[in-house]
Order: structure tokens, then sequence, then C-alpha cells
């Protein structure tokens, strides 16, 4: 081999770069038994539960499935871009893999883009297996392709105002810190964050607040969209703009190490 | 480079030729990962330039990620991640890697390539960190501390391995605190402490700094040394220095091994031991940094 230890330096293509870096992260996400429950196990028993809990969940008018699905939907994203992104990027830097990447050929750009799309990837599992079980309990979404055009944006956006913000923490606090506070603001966010429990049964006061939450505006967002009336601009314009706040935010404050 | 009030590193001025392997030394704190990591573009320095392949590694960083090579003191890999998963994935941000599998056999790792890095032993995350840095087949290699709690043969091991990268054209940086690493490996030694340095050379012209050495020996106790001591050429001096050992210091050449003898002939004395010593590296790593432990 030794002739084969001689120098011979470049980087791999862009594409073929994010590729390997997407498929990694998509491994070591699927890979985490913690993280899958969060996922999978808890959406799919806040569907179950929740449509036969009536009286304990009220969720107003409507079939149940089809009012209790979209937010769940919702709470499957938000797990994937907020609380496993976070999770994971607090002990990658911990760890010391943001440094050791950081002296690669994959440019920070190309690190955040195979991020995403581990995240997107996952977020398409978690639809698909969620979507079937809601099919199978009865769930008839309406509005045809337009709610698929609609669900897709929304997730899109939903993933990337969660993601930032989940960077903006993962890269201020300790890995620790990081794994308590982002299980803590799921839970939060998950009882009274309208994100499962439609805005409309809160109090006034309460929804219209809600609704500037990035739960709020992806679960109400799909719940719009999935009962046929389209994306409301408000849920679009909440979600760009967290995005855009957690972004420039967690571009100042990261630290790499 | 300064951490707050810690001076880390102080007007250090290194160079390192191509395709040689250099060799940075010193005590625990002495300012080697500082050094390295300031050339790896992670640390800005307060003050001074830093020039690596030409380049500045904190704002040119992304020409040289995939022309140099590093392993960090620690870390650097999923908790989860499989050993050869991380170091093809690695491989796969380059655009002529070396061969993944021959490159795990080489390390030994055959056996644990399925393993998460979590449960991988010390040495075998420090022999996947040192893959890692190399697989990209980069021209300049930082490695800090490659051989830190390896075990002999995977120690020498790393060493083939360096000296294969060395006579294949990289240029090779590596931190230690193993003497006989720097005389086995490097071509160019400096040693720092206290973040400045304190010595440089090659490993020879170093530990024949000062060239003092000195002669053992033991025989019966509360010998009169007073005839021995006339007979010396001048600057070497004999004592006594624990009951029955004596020790002949100073200039030590061949002219005063002969006196040594004759005065035992003299003497009729036969001495159950006689040692001529040189001066390692490590004594000489020793006067340059002092004795005392570091915090
Ligand atoms: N991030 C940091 N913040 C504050 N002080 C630091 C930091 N990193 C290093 N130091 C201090 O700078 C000095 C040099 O540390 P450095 O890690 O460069 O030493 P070293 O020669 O690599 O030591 P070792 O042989 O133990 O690895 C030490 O006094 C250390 O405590
Ligand atoms: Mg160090």
């Amino acid at each position: 081999m030794s002739t084969s230890l001689s120098p011979a330096p470049g980087s791999a293509p862009l594409t073929r770069m994010v590729t390997a870096q997407a498929l990694m992260e998509t491994r070591l996400l699927l890979r985490n038994g913690e993280q899958l429950l969060l996922a999978v196990v808890i959406p799919l028993l806040v569907l179950v539960a929740g449509r036969q809990a009536g009286s304990l969940l009220d969720i107003g008018a409507g079939r149940r499935i089809d009012v209790l699905t979209p937010g769940v939907l919702a709470l499957a994203v938000m797990s994937t871009s907020f609380t496993s992104v976070a999770i994971a990027t607090g002990f990658e830097r911990r760890y010391g893999v943001l440094k050791r990447l950081g002296a690669s050929p994959l440019p920070r750009s190309g690190l955040l883009a195979g991020k995403l799309a581990a995240v997107l990837l996952v977020e398409a599992l978690q639809l698909a297996i969620l979507c079937s079980v809601a099919a199978g309990l009865g769930w008839r979404p309406s509005g045809g392709i337009s709610a698929v055009l609609g669900v897709l944006l929304l997730v899109l956006l939903g993933s990337a105002a969660f993601a930032s913000l989940a960077l903006l923490m993962a890269g201020a606090l300790r890995a620790e810190a990081t794994l308590a506070a982002a299980n803590l603001v799921y839970l939060m966010l998950l009882v009274a964050g309208g994100i499962v429990v439609p805005l409309a049964r809160y109090p006034e006061s309460v929804s219209a607040h809600l609704e500037l939450l990035p739960s709020g505006a992806l679960g109400q967002g799909l719940r719009d969209v999935l009962s046929g009336s389209g994306p409301g601009l408000l849920h679009v314009v909440v979600l760009l703009a967290w995005t855009i706040i957690g972004t420039s935010l967690a571009v100042r404050t990261f630290r790499w190490e | 480079m300064t951490y707050g009030e810690v001076i880390a590193v102080d007007r250090l001025d290194l160079e390192v030729a191509e395709g040689t392997v250099t060799a940075v030394l010193g005590p625990n704190g002495a300012g080697k990962t500082t050094t390295v990591e300031t050339c790896e573009g992670y640390r800005r320095p307060q003050a001074g330039t830093v020039r690596v392949l030409g380049l500045d590694p904190r704002r040119e960083r992304r020409r040289l990620g995939s022309r140099v090579g590093v392993m960090l003191q620690n870390g650097g890999s999923w908790s989860g991640v499989r050993a050869a998963e991380m170091l093809r994935h690695i491989a796969a941000l380059h655009a002529h890697p070396l061969d993944v599998s021959l490159l795990i056999e080489r390390l030994g790792l055959g056996s644990c390539g399925r393993t998460p890095y979590r449960r991988l032993s010390g040495g075998q995350q420090q022999r996947l960190g040192l893959a890692m840095a190399v697989v990209g087949r980069p021209e300049l290699v930082f490695l800090d501390e490659p051989t830190a709690g390896l075990d002999p043969q995977a120690r020498h091991n790393a060493w083939d391995l360096v000296r294969e990268l060395r006579d294949g054209g990289v240029t090779v940086v590596l931190t230690t605190h193993y003497m006989d690493e720097v005389e086995h490996l490097a071509d160019q030694v400096h040693v720092i402490d206290h973040g400045r340095l304190v010595a440089s050379g090659s490993p020879a012209t170093l530990a024949a700094r000062g060239s003092e050495n000195t002669i053992r020996l033991r025989a019966r106790p509360g010998l009169d040394l007073a005839g021995l001591v006339r007979a010396l050429p001048a600057g070497a001096h004999a004592q006594e220095v624990a009951p029955g050992s004596y020790v002949v210091s100073g200039k030590v050449d061949p002219q005063a091994l002969a006196t040594l003898t004759a005065w035992c002939a003299a003497e009729g004395l036969l001495p159950e031991s006689l040692h001529v010593e040189r001066r390692t590296l490590e004594d000489v790593f020793l006067d340059l940094t002092g004795r005392e432990l570091r915090p």
C-alpha cells in the first residue's frame, strides 16, 4: 500500500458530499431509539387515543379523525425538525463532530443542507406511516391536489422554522441542557401549543397568540389545508418569520465547538 | 494566542518543510494543541500570521479542507456511528480517497468495523482518528497525539504509517510526549513550553546538546576518590552520590574513561558495574522544560 499513501487531495462534488451527509444523518436519526419514540410512537398514541377519548380531549366539531390527523402530522414534523435536530446537533457539538467536519471538504452550507435533507427524509417516512394508519382509522382528507401542495409547503416551512430554532438552541446551550430543553419544549407545545388541539378550542385571547407560534401556525395550517380551505397567508407568514428570526440569530450565536 | 488571561502560545515562530515529519514536543499544557489547532483554522490568533500551504487557515479554510488531514486530540465522531461507517463517510467527502477496507485492515480495525464509536476502546478510537486524517489523501496532516493510548504494536504500526506517508510525499506535523516517538519518527523536533519555543533541531542534534555524558560505577562504599579526582582531565569530576554508587560527570570523554579504569587497576578494584550513559532526548527534554509536574 506504500504507493497509494501518496497525496491525491480533492473534494468530492458538492452533491455527493451533501447526499453522503444526508444519508448519514438519516441513518443516525433512525438508529436512535428514544427519538423514534418521539417521532412515531407518541404521534400514533395521540392519534389512536385521541380518537377514542372523546370526553377527555375536546377537539370540536367535525369527524374526530379528520380534525386529529393534521395535528398529529404537525406533531411528527415538530418532533423531528425541532427535538431531534436540537438534540443531535447538541451532541455533535459536544463530541467534536462539527469540529471535525469543519476540517473536511464539506462546507457549512453543505452540512446544513445535509441536515435539512435528512430531516425531510425522516419526515417523509413518519408522514407515510401516520397517514396510512389514519386512513385505516377512517381519515378522509379533502382538498385534492391543492391540499397536497399546501401540506408540502407547510411541512417545508415548518421544518425550516423548527430546525432553525433547534440550531439556535443547540448552538448556545450545553448538550445536556439542550436535551432537557428540547424535550420540555416539545411537551409544552404538544399540550398547549395549538399543535393538536384546534385553535378554536382555546379561549379567544389565547388562540390569537398561539397562531403566532410555529406550532400553532403549522398545526392550524395543516388542519385548514386538509379540510379543503388552502393554507392561510397568516400561517405561511408566521412560519417564514420564525425561520428568518431563528436563522439570523443562530448564525450569530452558534458556537461550533 | 490567549484564552482570557492564559497566554497559551506566545510568539511562536515555526516553519515546517514539505515532505518531512515534524514533531511538536512539550509537557501538558505547553500549547501544542493550541498551536496545531491554530494551523487547522480552529483558533484565531490575537497577533501574528499563520500560513498553511501558503493559505490563511481561517479565511481560506474551504480550500484547505481537501488538502489537509486532521486528527483531533479526542472526539470527532458521532457516538452511535460504526467505525467503518465513519471512515467511509469521511472518504465520501474526498475526490480520491484511500480504499477504506484496506485502511481498516492496515490499522487493525477489521474486527471492530461494525462497532459503534462509543463502544470502541480508547486505542481503537485513536486509530480511527488517525485513519480519518489520512483517508482523504491529504498533502499535509496534523496529528494531535496520534499514539496516545496505543499499545506497543499499534504504536509501531502507526509509526510505519507515518513513515509511509512521508515516503509518499506527505508532510506530517504531529504532537507527542514520547521521546522514543520523536527519535524514531521525526526529521525535525520543536520543543515548546509555556507557549514558547525552547529548542529546535533534528532529534540527534537535540540529544547531543551539551553532550554531557556520565559514567556510573558501583563498588564497595567509602572509596577514597582523591587520587581519581586529581588524575581526571580538567572538567570532569567524580563523587559518591549514594553509598557504593559513584558518578563521573562533566567532560566525560574516552580519556576520562581510561583514567577511571587505570585508577581502578591501581586500587585493585573490580567494579560491580560500570556504565557509560549518554544523555537521552528525555534528559534534554527534562532539562529544557524542568522537572516539576504541570497543572
Ligand atoms: N479553550 C480553552 N479555554 C481556556 N484555556 C485553554 C483552552 N484551551 C487550552 N487552554 C489553556 O491553554 C494552555 C495550552 O493548552 P493546550 O491544549 O494547547 O496544551 P497541550 O500542549 O496540547 O497540552 P496536552 O499535552 O495536555 O494536550 C493550557 O494552559 C490550557 O489550560
Ligand atoms: Mg494537547
